[in-house]
């Protein structure tokens, strides 16, 4: 007679709500990296049998509430009421990872700290005084501890899955720490700096993009930010020698990771020669 | 007595960006209509100047991470006509094959994940996969092929590497596009399934007064990646045409109070209608091939005036851009020649526009004689069509008060996903007041 004995499954129900809850969250940003989540199109429907999806108001009405398992925040601190719900967020998060530049290095709208933050609105604003934003564009981790960080404008999506998996599976993030410079020697592309004197911030700038760039025959521009020993400094002098204006470099620094503080201190110093060069 | 009910979203979701809405009924009537834009502001315009005019495509594309390819691409008109620049045929074509890829995965990405789940009685697209996951991973595909062709031209799909002012980095080679022309014969077939299958769902009614508003390319073909002529008409008798350069002056913004919002309006005329809707009104006799026979055989309205229909156009849309970049890849040259044109530093103000998924998007730059940005404009589809999302809000409510709170509000939320709103893409330009009370 067979046994009527079921057997153990080995895997976690995955009707039932014990599935580990995950949240995304919008800051100031452009909403790139949390669309990176949906452009995972081949895995998508796995992972939302892995993880409830709790709260994740672009693709979903339903909402769940917290305490959250995961939460992956997108996007920079720039408003009063922001730098508030940042602090609600990390109270409901178990673990919270950033992704993107904006979340991890201020983004694009940290080019406002350098510059008069009511002039920029002025340019922009009617009434810039209806404002009510931050002078400074700042990374989540300013303001709250992460557990992890995911670099790149916009991220790379199999580092984002990586990043999800790791979590779900209690181990620590497979994240490259080396910079695009060893990127390009893995996919065997010919040095666009060396061989074409292209400025290319390669040197400095931290892997994960797979050094696209190069392979379309441009100059690596940074979006993934500093890497961990950048020497901005020498790379800088090196493209300064190439005949590149002091602003230019400084552009050249000042742009996705603007905040980041080994570009934001390079920009810095190329400012300071620019101004000096023009008085 | 007064009697008064109000409907409030307070954050809208399946939309790209932070949004909210408020509606208010007083004794049977509407009286008030807000969607509201809490969205942080990130002051793009401002920072713009002083740099190259060379880095605004990449800057730009960063206002948006669904649409990049259509900020990209104005940036460059816009950048090239200050200059006095045109491209060649080969570097024309593979902007347009870059943005077939954009309209194909932005599209499906609102049809499936963000708007068919209202029509189908789900919240979200991965709840409706338990009951129709082979119609989900059918737009899963087609998505996917989308951002393969934004790959394919731009190296990236969010935000792509391989864009610049002048033309391309480098062209594809020919192995990159056979790949993924061999997956585009695929993407006909879901792309068409999905035309039938979204005419055959059962949508809410709604017959509108709208003026359209888009971009004439002025070569005989669907508006998609470049134009200079504006046409501005109801769909029905012959559109007004302008230039480009008489943007400016024909789109006012005036100040609405109950909004604290700068909304877009057309001189002489008031709110209009950007996006597929006024793209297929104006110009849809430029469909071909497939998707015109389509269009014929399911019998689509031209113009439509049913908002809840604009999901159709949409399809409709799908089906020409991916027999759009077969045909762009079938006829690429052998020798497409450079893969850009120079572009030298200078003075100048131009003008560039394209139509983004979500319709007309603008830029206008200034540059001074070092080739720095001294002025910039731009002005997105969302923003454009704020001031009739409103209107068709006050609409709806207005002749749906006998449905129950709970369920007005949801329709309202389906209204104002009609236009598939980018507010990331709107914040920036909206002069607008962060109200939270």
């Amino acid at each position: 007679m067979a046994t009527t004995t079921r057997q153990p499954t080995p895997r976690r129900d995955r009707r039932t709500s014990k599935r580990p809850k995950l949240a995304v969250w919008k800051f100031a940003s452009c909403d790139g990296c949390q669309l990176s989540l949906l452009d995972c199109e081949d895995e998508l429907l796995d992972v939302a049998e892995a993880v409830q999806i709790a709260y994740f108001p672009e693709a979903t009405r339903a909402v769940v509430s917290g305490p959250y398992d995961l939460s992956l925040v997108e996007g920079s601190i720039t408003t009063p009421h922001d730098a508030e719900r940042i602090q609600q967020i990390r109270r409901s998060s178990k673990r919270l990872i950033t992704i993107g530049a904006c979340a991890t290095a201020g983004g694009i709208q940290a080019l406002r700290n350098t510059r008069n933050v009511a002039e920029l609105a002025s340019i922009v604003y009617a009434r810039p005084d209806y404002l009510d934003v931050l002078e400074r564009s700042t990374p989540i981790r300013a303001h709250v501890t992460v557990e992890a960080e995911l670099r790149g404008c916009p991220v790379d999506k199999g580092m984002l899955l990586e990043v999800v998996a790791a979590v779900l599976h209690d181990r620590k993030p497979r994240i490259p720490l080396t910079s695009v410079c060893s990127e390009c020697k893995q996919r065997g592309t010919v040095c666009v700096a060396v061989a074409h004197g292209t400025p290319c911030l390669g040197p400095v700038t931290q892997a994960g993009c797979g050094a696209l760039c190069p392979a379309y025959a441009r100059g690596c521009f940074g979006c993934f930010g500093p890497y961990g020993s950048a020497n901005t400094a020498a790379l800088a002098d090196h493209l300064r020698e190439q005949g590149l204006p002091a602003a230019q470099v400084e552009r050249m620094f000042a742009t996705y990771n603007a905040a980041a503080p080994a570009f934001e201190a390079e920009a810095a110093r190329q400012r300071a020669e620019a101004a000096e060069v023009s008085s | 007595m007064t009697r008064a009910r109000t409907l409030d979203v307070p954050v809208l979701a399946r939309v790209e960006g932070e949004g909210a809405m408020h509606v208010r009924i007083r004794d049977g009537k509407v009286d008030d209509v807000r969607l509201r834009i809490y969205e942080p502001p990130r002051f793009f315009e401002g920072f713009l100047r002083g740099r190259e005019a060379a880095e605004a495509p990449d800057i730009t594309a960063r206002i948006c991470g669904i649409c990049p390819v259509a900020y990209q691409t104005a940036a460059c008109n816009a950048v090239e006509a200050a200059r006095g620049v045109t491209v060649s045929d080969a570097i024309r074509a593979m902007r347009r094959l870059l943005y077939c890829g954009e309209w194909i995965e932005s599209h499906a990405l609102h049809i499936y994940l963000l708007h068919a789940p209202d029509f189908l009685g789900y919240p979200d697209a991965l709840s409706m996969a338990a009951d129709h996951r082979d119609l989900v991973q059918q737009g899963l595909r087609l998505k996917k092929t989308g951002n393969d062709v934004m790959e394919l031209a731009g190296g990236r799909a969010i935000h792509p590497v391989n864009v610049k002012v002048g033309g391309f980095f480098r062209f594809p080679t020919p192995q990159e596009m056979a790949r993924v022309r061999a997956i585009l014969d695929q993407a006909a077939d879901d792309a068409e399934a999905t035309l039938r299958a979204v005419a055959a769902l059962e949508l809410p009614e709604a017959q509108m007064a709208y003026h359209f508003i888009a971009l004439d390319p002025g070569t005989g073909e669907y508006p998609l990646e470049d134009g200079r002529v504006v046409l501005s008409g109801d769909g029905v008798r012959e559109p007004d045409r302008f230039a480009l350069e008489l943007f400016d002056e024909r789109i006012v913004e005036l100040h609405v109070e109950h909004s604290n919002a700068l909304h877009a309006r057309l001189h002489g005329v008031g709110s209009y209608v950007v996006g597929p809707l006024a793209r297929w009104a104006l110009l849809g006799d430029r469909m071909t091939g497939r998707a015109a026979a389509l269009a014929a055989e399911l019998d689509v309205a031209r113009p439509m005036l049913n908002p809840f229909a604009s999901i159709v156009v949409r399809a409709l849309e799908v089906v020409y851009a991916v027999e759009e970049a077969q045909r762009l890849i079938d006829e690429w040259p052998a020798d497409p020649g450079p893969s850009d044109v120079d572009v030298p530093v200078g003075a100048g103000l131009g003008y560039g526009a394209s139509e983004a998924p979500r319709g007309l998007l603008v830029h206008r730059y200034r540059l001074d004689d070092d080739g720095l940005i001294a002025d910039a404009r731009i002005v997105p589809p969302t923003s454009q069509n704020q001031a009739q999302i409103e209107d068709d809000l006050r609409t709806f409510v207005q002749d749906h008060l006998d449905l129950d709170d709970a369920e007005l509000t949801r329709q309202c939320e389906v209204a104002i996903r009609n236009y598939d709103p980018c507010i990331s893409c709107a914040t920036h330009f909206l002069r607008l007041h962060v109200d939270r009370d």
